[in-house]
């Protein structure tokens, strides 16, 4: 993990890694993901909402050509809605029958480099 | 408001030149352009110059004072950085000082230095126009966030690796005789198809290349042009930016750019023109798919049409609405902080009649120049028009 801790990003991965994901909500209903001092959309304050169990795949790719952090892997990426908000990930595993419209669910993943970042698992693989 | 015309405008060749430094590109550039100005280089009031990664590439930051000497001007000068567009937002911001009447003479440009690095510290270096946290972390390249968003329009409205292959050959075949080009040669669509797979369902052919290079044009005023009988005929009369989310995670639709629709809408109303009214164009095309977004984020086809634009031949050469004569960034090569600079400059020659391409739009008057940085989170738009 990089030293210093980040906050916000890196709770939000612990929150994750504990099956106790959240993601932060105005009034309005704007979803979005922490570090944030106010919503992105409004400028109003937030407060820290459950995060749904699952997500649906939006889109996803094999990236052939990574960057230094990820030497020696393909990583397959994808973005996944979870209602509130989207979130960027690696998946972990099922990439042979993984589709757009696929259930995943959040947890934490790490790079070769040794990042934490934010991982899927299929939630028909658990 | 001050118009502002185009005086002079200059590229070096967009090529693989490991071995020349930043200061030199951009210093050959900027003569090149200073001389078919015809302006006396101490007239020139200010340097606004785009570059994004030479803090990584070079490890030379504080690049504006470095290019004005290498350009020999001393007038104040600025570095911007808006990642693939740094050059659009320089060109914007040299256009907004010319017409606010602060200044009358602008030399605006930009460069981009990568092949001296490896392609995977160029790789991370391009992908620090993601979000660090969201995205570049979690292994989005910027190759993967354009696979991201392909995947994404295939799947809300169609659409093939064919149609994308289309976009490609069309810009390698403009290229052929631009000397500035990085590849001046044909390909097929069966070259992209089979091509390596970079972010499926992108391929090597689907991405422009990695490119060194630089590009600068001389603005002036309307009246600094007729007092000092400059033949300048060709004006920018639109000027318009948008910002979108940096992160892809946090757009309400992955197959609009809003970041485009934004600057169009301004860059239009600023000209007094339609989209109807455009005769040809530069669009950002980093990857295929983004000729596609472009085209639709400038309301020239409504969303999910311009997928099979060029394979039906509205933007080819002959069609209705060229786009990229140039060879676009696909072939004419994309050094990254120069591209938003290197449009205008390809679009003076076109309008102006001394392009290798010029005669494919012999009675042209408007001219669109879109350029995008990251996943389309900045795009400017400029609008140029012939003038007498």
């Amino acid at each position: 993990m990089r030293e210093p801790r980040e906050e916000g990003y890196d709770d939000l991965l612990d929150a994750l890694e504990s099956d106790t994901g959240y993601y932060l909500s105005c009034p309005a209903g704007h979803g979005s993901l922490p570090p944030r001092q106010v919503c992105p959309r409004c400028g109003d304050e937030l407060s820290e909402e459950t995060l749904p169990a699952t997500g649906a795949v939006v889109t996803f790719t094999e990236v052939a050509v990574p960057t230094p952090a990820f030497a020696g892997k393909t990583p397959v990426v994808l973005i996944a809605d979870f209602g509130p908000v989207r979130l960027t990930g690696e998946l972990l595993d099922g990439s042979d029958i993984l589709e757009v419209g696929s259930e995943v669910v959040p947890t934490v993943a790490s790079s070769p480099g040794g990042d934490r970042h934010v991982g899927f698992r299929l939630a028909s693989e658990r | 408001m001050h118009a502002v015309r185009i005086a002079g405008a200059g590229s070096t060749a967009f090529s693989a030149s490991p071995e020349r430094t930043g200061r030199d590109l951009f210093g050959e550039a900027a003569r090149i352009a200073i001389e078919d100005s015809g302006v006396p280089r101490a007239d020139i009031d200010r340097l606004c110059y785009g570059n994004f990664a030479g803090t990584v590439t070079e490890r030379q930051g504080h690049q504006g004072p470095l290019m004005a000497e290498a350009a020999g001007v001393t007038a104040p000068a600025t570095r911007y950085e808006s990642a693939c567009a740094s050059g659009g937002v320089a060109l914007r911001s040299g256009v907004e000082a010319v017409r606010s009447g602060a200044v009358d003479v602008v030399l605006v440009g930009g460069m981009e230095r990568m092949h001296n690095v490896t392609t995977e510290r160029a790789t991370e270096g391009l992908a620090m126009a993601a979000d660090d946290l969201y995205e570049s972390r979690a292994g989005v390249t910027f190759p993967g966030a354009y696979a991201l968003m392909a995947r994404a329009y295939f799947e809300e409205f169609g659409g093939t690796r064919a149609d994308l292959a289309a976009v490609a050959v069309k810009n390698h075949r403009n290229a052929l005789g631009n000397e500035n080009a990085q590849f001046q040669r044909e390909i097929s669509t069966t070259d992209v198809l089979e091509a390596p797979t970079v972010a499926d369902p992108l391929g090597l052919y689907d991405a422009c290349p990695i490119t060194d290079g630089a590009s600068a044009c001389v603005l002036v005023s309307e009246e600094y042009a007729e007092n000092h009988d400059l033949n300048a005929s060709v004006s920018v009369t639109g000027s318009g930016q948008g910002t979108d989310s940096l992160a892809l995670q946090n757009r309400e639709s992955l197959t609009r750019t809003p970041a485009t629709e934004r600057a169009a809408m301004v860059a239009y109303d600023d000209a007094g023109v339609a989209p109807a009214d455009v005769d040809l164009l530069e669009v950002h095309d980093c990857f295929t798919i983004a000729e596609v977004l472009a085209l639709e984020g400038l309301g020239l086809y409504d969303p999910g049409d311009a997928i099979d634009a060029a394979t039906s031949g509205e933007t080819t050469r002959d069609g209705d609405l060229p786009v990229n004569l140039s060879g676009g960034l696909k072939a004419k090569g994309h050094p990254v902080g120069a591209t938003g600079v290197s449009q205008v400059v390809e679009l003076t020659k076109l309008l102006r009649g001394d392009h290798v391409n010029s005669s494919a739009v012999p009675d042209a008057s408007v001219a669109v120049a879109h350029n995008a940085g990251g996943t389309v989170a900045s795009a400017t738009v400029h609008v140029l028009e012939v003038r007498s």
